[in-house]
């Protein structure tokens, strides 16, 4: 028996050498697992990126179950969620998944980023690293804007013909740009079914190289860490940074605890509370489209709602518009406007952190607010924290360059 | 044809307008009900209200009668002999044999399918809506409804519950105020007493809100094992993490 077990193992490493021959496996499973050295001080907000790509999993996965019975077109579109919801083996389930995967995908992403902005990690020299990441939340919008078309209820139809309506407030090519994203002068069958194909193929297709392209530059400059430090200008003999450690198995292991962590809610509210009162699946939407007859309240789902706040809150429709697409679109240049040579919150002056802390307290309170009825009081609360929300950005050169930074140590601290 | 440049201009001055008008269309506070869908006997004379009294001219187009069956434990024999009006085949959906432009007729608008309306209105909606019919000699079937303001439909369920009226929405001085389920009070007792009618609604709206979700009967309880066995892998996985973490200092 021993004789076979080593018969069996030889030829598999066997194999691995005559696949390593033609193709470079073990040079990539070194590159970007055994031998990627990250930082071994990860804390709690370094999970968020590989929950994204457990998302992104289910959300393909899932996302191939559901299309092969949901059907595409305004006369059936409902039901045949509603079908996958009763008739499918198991099509409440793969529908659960999907529905929660879609918020939960912003969640993580939202956590992300947020990571990105406590420790600096949009700062040189990762800035390509921040944009093909900023690029994959600007694509995973649209997705997931498509993608709440399809259910085909009251808030699918509205919200879509709402904003897609916003692209007519555009200056002369206004009007044609949203004919053009419609197909059709209302929200139709037309809609329905570009949508579906920019949703099941055109957007993943994009998410998925980007996805690529994101890992690929952070394995180019290596991994930030709570500390701010770069471990890479910290090499023993052989060139591996003393605070590194291999991603795999340090790293994977510690993902897998990780993920088994993140799966118990994720699966919490699949199982006991998919509809999360409203906020995941909202009530309206189990109502069929109705192009005759709109929604008492319009609102979008919770991850849209700051930039929804925002744009509520400019009185000029153009301006809103232009406030709305400016408030998703800042991020990008923001490697560019922090002046501060430090990167971790932790060596930062009190400048950027109360910029910081004020930042979080608008974003969420802007998304609070975008789920609420207009009323005068909600519109001026509005507008304080749309502007607070973008001095953040624009007196971000001021604020960093004058700021009290401590001294950052050499190596990385546990 | 309605001008693209209008519709645009329509759909923003509705994102601007609508959510502000929203509070006015609400109508009274609801009353609340606890839902039990672990009570099989009430989902069962729930099942039989519903397709005594609704789906006459409400269907339930996406729910089939032997899933209900296999479900609330109902047979097909009894489904066929109790349950079945327009068809004989239990692998059916409860569609209504009524036709779709008679109704309009009838009623002036379709009435909608109902399978998944206790998760559209919520089942506090669905309990206070059956409970607030009064009599409205302007309405076209002389009733209105509390929780549904003008509501297109008769009051199905009259000869069960009996007929109520609107009183006292004159105070004294004379002002109007938002009438409320305080002010219905009963002036014809129908077959059933109040405590009966309430019982009947409240296994009715069980049943709608099981059918609104069938699978609602089982998730919860595949989800403790799907926790369960989480919980233990993720056990695992942390003591397997702290083995391969030992030698990081």
């Amino acid at each position: 028996m021993a004789d076979l077990g080593k018969k069996v193992v030889d030829g598999l490493y066997g194999l691995r050498d005559w696949v390593d021959d033609r193709f470079p496996l073990m040079q990539n499973w070194n590159e970007h697992l055994a031998k990627y050295y990250a930082p071994k001080n990860f804390n709690f907000w370094y999970y968020f990126g590989g929950f994204a790509l457990l998302v992104f999993a289910i959300q393909i996965l899932t996302g191939i179950w559901l299309t092969m019975n949901y059907k595409p077109s305004a006369e059936e579109a409902f039901a045949s969620v509603e079908y996958i919801m009763r008739d499918v083996n198991w099509g409440w389930l793969i529908r659960y998944m999907h529905s929660t995967g879609a918020s939960a995908f912003f969640v993580v992403i939202y956590l992300h980023m947020f990571r990105a902005l406590l420790y600096g990690s949009y700062k040189k020299p990762r800035e390509l690293l921040w944009l093909s990441g900023m690029g994959l939340y600007l694509v995973l919008m649209g997705e997931a804007f498509f993608g709440y078309l399809l259910p085909w209820g009251q808030m699918s139809y509205w919200g879509a013909q709402v904003i897609i309506s916003l692209f007519g407030a555009l200056p002369i090519v206004g009007e044609q740009l949203s004919l053009w994203i419609r197909g059709d002068f209302v929200v139709s069958d037309v809609t329905l079914n570009r949508f579906f194909s920019l949703h099941v193929i055109a957007f993943p297709l994009l998410i998925f190289g980007l996805i690529g392209a994101h890992i690929l530059a952070l394995h180019e400059v290596g991994s930030n860490n709570p500390d701010g430090v770069e471990i890479k200008k910290n090499k023993n003999a052989e060139g591996i940074p003393v605070d590194g450690i291999p991603f795999h198995p340090y790293y994977t292991v510690k993902d897998i605890f990780g993920a088994t962590v993140f799966l118990i809610f994720f699966f919490g509210v699949v199982f006991f509370m998919p509809e999360m009162n409203g906020y995941f699946l909202e009530h309206a939407n189990f109502i069929p489209a109705d192009p005759l007859k709109t929604p008492e309240h319009i609102a979008p789902v919770w991850y849209f709602t700051p930039f929804y706040a925002i744009l509520r809150a400019v009185p000029d429709q153009l301006g809103g518009v232009i406030a709305m697409g400016l408030s998703t679109t800042i991020f990008l240049v923001l490697p560019w406007l922090d002046r501060s040579p430090v990167k971790s919150t932790r060596y930062r002056g009190r400048n950027f952190k109360c910029a910081l802390v004020l930042f979080v307290i608008s974003f969420l309170t802007l998304g609070w607010l975008g789920m609420q009825p207009v009323t005068p009081l909600f519109t001026w609360m509005a507008r304080f924290f749309s502007l607070v929300y973008f001095a953040f950005f624009l007196l971000m050169p001021f604020y960093t360059a004058i700021d009290n930074d401590k001294t950052v140590p050499d190596r990385v601290k546990n | 044809m309605l001008g693209h440049k209008r519709v645009h201009q329509a759909a923003f001055t509705l994102l601007m307008l609508v959510s502000a008008t929203a509070s006015a269309a609400g109508g009274a506070h609801l009353l609340h009900m606890d839902v039990d869908l672990g009570n099989e006997a009430s989902l069962q004379r729930g099942a039989k209200t519903f397709v005594n009294y609704c789906l006459s001219c409400h269907s339930a187009s996406y729910m089939r009668y032997n899933r209900m069956g296999k479900d609330l434990g109902i047979s097909d024999d009894v489904l066929k002999a109790n349950f079945m009006f327009g068809t004989d085949k239990v692998g059916d959906t409860m569609t209504v044999s009524m036709d779709s432009e008679d109704s309009l007729k009838f009623f002036g608008v379709s009435p909608p399918d109902l399978s998944v309306i206790a998760r559209a209105r919520g089942a506090d909606w669905l309990y206070s809506y059956f409970k607030t019919f009064y009599l409205d000699e302007n309405r076209p079937f002389g009733v209105n409804n509390l929780t549904f303001k003008d509501v297109g439909m008769p009051h199905v369920l009259w000869e069960l519950q009996g007929v109520q009226r609107l009183a006292h929405v004159e105070s004294e001085d004379g002002a109007h105020h938002t009438p409320t389920y305080a002010d219905l009070e009963l002036i014809t007792p129908g077959t059933q007493t109040e405590k009966e009618y309430d019982q009947t609604i409240r296994d009715l709206v069980n049943f709608m809100v099981y059918l609104g979700e069938p699978i609602k009967l089982k998730r919860g309880k595949i989800g403790v094992w799907v926790l369960l066995y989480l919980f233990v892998f993720m056990i695992i996985a942390y003591m397997l993490k702290k083995e391969y973490w030992r030698d990081v200092h």
